[in-house]
């Protein structure tokens, strides 16, 4: 009897210590699920991130990647509200993870997820073909206004940060694009070097080997600022040398894309401290320093607060766009 | 000429024993991961990506590329033997293949199917030393209408010459449209046919599909028929690859017909698997006389095959010259392209002359290492089909289940399995061809996608297939295919009437 009873007293000692250790760590192998397919912009981002945290030995267990992207990356959101409470799930997205409950009826909404950190901001430029008779931005926005609905600008997706950027600049000006939706940022740019559409709104690195090439040429960029200074890229034009679309008179100040990282919704907060220290030794390292300028994004970490506060005002922009577009699912 | 001094150089970069024997050990890994159906080429390559960032690109993209070439050579290997494809593009490969091994010649059916192979990767690899810049420029005067014209044409290609009843390949085709249609329209961004299922929000896998049609299927058959592999009786010599090897001269023109349209398909994004549906419909169309199609003949082998591999070792043209990559493996190869630094354009060729000029040569390499290593497999994987069915039989279905867990993690796909497993046997019963499925569900989606993206271009006007030179050349061929074959068969009977009379 007295055996039973100390060791029941040993056991809620034990229990009541745990939580006194605080600091939480993995138990098992870590799932890396990425909202898109293998080989996409979220794919490399989640990749690079576990390459640094294996070789670096940030974090020591074993690294999975799986790739759910189905349904425009629904699928690894929805694996997530399937796995809640799982510490060893984390889901890499972009901003697709609050936009899409928007756009699509789907059976998760944000609160689903719990968002952990940004780690970098991917630029919008308005690419046209080289050859092209518009000099800026506004050439464009004029044209399309003098003949509405017949210029054809593609995009990679429907619904997506491209239509709705292209929503956003007509919503703006008055302009009426023909927007086209393609599969994947690569596939929009060889349709503009080809001059099947006038122009696209692709990231750097989608377009930046036809830019090398001279076969499109960028007009200007949807950031509060020039991007930072780089070789030259085209002749002795660089990524810094691309006016912001508000110095030529497009009244849009800044259209970013989040690379975003995630927990399954009802964790401890243990979980998120772990993950927010990981992630930073990941932003603070060389090797993700060299992947930002090699695909030519910008450099910014967001947690907690900073975090929340940036996912309330991108939504709260984008589903501005959705509303006056009657794109919101009901 | 300049191409041929870039060659050497390439060579001179891919001849190292470092590089040797990352080529040696790709294709082994490639192998595997070929045989073992779901574990396709994508997957495989996209494991070994995070190891590639202790390489230099160069000795990376090598790796990654040999592997590529074993995972196609291992794919064949199981849609002969067990009429499971490994890869989407050997199921053409189960058609005449599988027959073959099943009557006793599994040696031969292996040997045809990797020579071929080898043959189209080495014509695939020429194409692209000699006519790198051109074939880069020509792949971009394809927009949607272009890429709408292609898929017709295959579909015309592969549905025009069907032999079997009409109607039955309409159901076929049309079951594969419908399934194709399955999750997120890209195009309007509408979810369709999930019927609320959360399952089925990603699209119905066409792999997964194909595992049951064909592996589940097809051992619901030999149950029926008895509990045994008819292939049983295979005597295996090694003599019977040389033999082979010595009657493939017979084939030439398919070789070459097939070489051509797995070129083509490559360098438009028509992909391997397209390809090889392509290749095989026109071989059966302009076969001549003997046992027909379907039954195990070698040129049911050699088309598929020979097309697959021309178009793999092609797509890397438009992945490297464009940033637009034709098959799913190259996608993700060029996922490691970026993260290694490399801006894949037409630049590439001038900027990263080793590294490209290096791929190039070692395609050649390793594609001669491949050939050897599976002919040296052909014997052991021949000598499966001795085992008795009770034992191989369980192997299968697990084999089956395994691997069409690992498309996606999804426990709900081994559900499919087993309903297409249902699925394939009752076709196979009533006489209802399954290639004209697995054709539309390949390239339904595309095609649906290319022709939503050329009516938004053209306002909802037809004339947009025929609005240039190039868009309607392609789409008179297609419909010649289509309506060619019909108009001959009226026509002869037409003709053998007369003297009748």
């Amino acid at each position: 009897m007295t055996t039973i009873k100390t060791g029941l007293l040993a056991a809620t000692a034990l229990l009541l210590a745990v939580p006194a250790q605080a600091e939480w760590a993995p138990s098992r192998p870590i799932e890396f699920v990425v909202a898109s397919g293998a080989g996409g912009g979220t794919d490399n981002f989640a990749r690079t991130i576990q390459a640094i945290l294996t070789r670096d030995g940030i974090i020591d267990n074993p690294v999975v990647v799986l790739n759910k992207g189905g349904g425009s990356g629904a699928e690894a959101f929805l694996y997530a509200r399937q796995n809640d409470g799982d510490p060893h799930k984390l889901i890499f997205g972009t901003n697709n993870v609050y936009l899409l409950p928007h756009v699509a009826k789907l059976a998760y909404t944000v609160e689903d997820l719990q968002p952990v950190a940004a780690l970098a901001l991917d630029e919008f430029l308005v690419w046209v073909k080289a050859d092209s008779p518009y000099q800026t931005v506004m050439d464009l926005v004029n044209a399309a206004k003098d003949a509405p609905g017949t210029i054809p600008f593609g995009g990679s997706q429907s619904k997506d940060t491209d239509e709705t950027l292209v929503a956003l600049i007509e919503q703006t000006t008055g302009a009426d694009f023909k927007y086209i939706p393609f599969n994947g940022g690569g596939e929009v740019g060889v349709q503009l070097a080809g001059g099947h559409v006038a122009a696209n709104v692709n990231n750097p690195n989608e377009n930046a080997g036809q830019w090398q090439a001279g076969a499109v040429r960028p007009l200007c960029v949807f950031a509060p600022q020039r991007m930072a200074e780089s070789a030259p890229i085209s002749g002795d034009m660089g990524w810094h040398d691309i006016p912001t679309c508000k110095e030529q008179g497009l009244e849009i100040d800044s259209y970013q894309m989040p690379r975003t990282v995630w927990l399954p919704a009802g964790t401890e907060p243990d979980v998120l401290a772990y993950y927010e220290a990981a992630l930073q030794k990941v932003a603070e390292s060389d090797a993700w320093k060299e992947y930002l300028a090699k695909t030519s994004q910008s450099a910014s970490f967001l947690t907690g607060d900073e975090l929340a506060k940036f996912i309330e005002t991108s939504e709260g922009n984008a589903v501005k766009v959705f509303e006056a577009e009657g794109w919101t699912a009901k | 000429m300049g191409n041929f001094d870039l060659l050497m150089h390439g060579f001179g970069v891919a001849i190292t024993p470092m590089h040797l024997m990352l080529m040696v050990g790709g294709v082994l890994m490639g192998l595997i991961v070929g045989v073992l159906p779901g574990l396709g080429a994508p997957n495989g390559v996209s494991l070994l990506i995070p190891l590639t960032f202790a390489l230099d690109p160069t000795s990376a993209i090598i790796l990654l590329s040999s592997m590529y070439w074993g995972a196609l050579f291992g794919g064949s290997t199981t849609s002969i033997l067990f009429n499971i494809p490994g890869e989407p593009s050997s199921v053409a490969t189960t058609f005449d293949g599988y027959p073959m091994a099943r009557a006793g010649q599994s040696t031969r059916a292996l040997t045809l199917a990797f020579m071929s192979a080898g043959f189209g990767a080495l014509l695939g690899v020429i194409v692209i030393t000699l006519l790198a810049g051109w074939a880069s420029n020509f792949a971009l005067r394809f927009g949607a209408p272009e890429y709408f014209a292609v898929y017709f044409l295959a579909f015309a290609a592969f549905v025009g010459m069907g032999s079997a009843a009409p109607m039955k390949t309409l159901v076929s085709l049309a079951a594969g449209l419908l399934l194709a249609s399955v999750g997120m329209d890209s195009v309007t961004g509408s979810i369709r046919l999930t019927f609320g299922f959360e399952d089925l929000l990603g699209g119905i896998s066409f792999l997964v599909v194909v595992i049951g049609l064909f592996g589940i299927g097809e051992l619901l058959s030999t149950v029926q028929e008895g509990l045994r592999f008819r292939g049983v009786a295979s005597k295996i010599d090694l003599r019977d690859v040389f033999k082979t090897i010595a009657e493939l001269p017979r084939y030439w023109a398919t070789y070459i017909r097939s070489g051509l349209i797995g070129i083509w398909m490559g360098i438009t994004p028509g992909g391997p698997t397209a390809a090889s549906f392509m290749s095989y419909g026109i071989a059966r169309s302009s076969s001549r006389k003997g046992a027909p199609f379907g039954t195990g003949r070698p040129e049911g082998i050699v088309a598929p095959e020979t097309a697959d591999h021309s178009a793999g070792s092609c797509a890397m043209l438009p992945m490297l010259a464009l940033g637009v990559p034709s098959s799913a493996t190259a996608a993700v190869m060029m996922g490691g392209l970026m993260i290694w630094g490399l801006t894949p354009g037409p630049m590439l060729f001038a900027t990263q002359p080793d590294f490209v000029w290096g791929l190039i040569a070692s395609m050649y390499v390793s594609n001669l290492i491949g050939v050897v290593l599976v002919l040296a497999t052909v014997p052991m994987f021949a000598a499966l089909l001795r085992i008795p069915f009770t034992i191989i039989g369980p192997m299968i279905v697990a084999i089956c289940f395994v691997g069409a867990y690992t498309v996606s993690n999804a426990t709900f796909d081994l559900w499919l399995v087993l309903i297409f497993g249902l699925v394939g046997y009752l076709f196979s019963r009533l006489d209802y061809p399954l290639a004209p499925l697995v054709l539309a569900m390949v390239l339904g989606h595309k095609a649906e996608n290319a022709f939503h993206q050329s009516m938004l271009l053209s306002d909802g006007s037809l004339g947009i297939f025929f609005s240039n030179p190039l868009v309607s050349g392609i789409m008179a061929v297609g419909i010649a295919l289509l309506v060619l074959p019909k108009l001959m068969a009226f026509g002869s009977r037409f003709r053998r009437r007369v003297p009748v009379e």
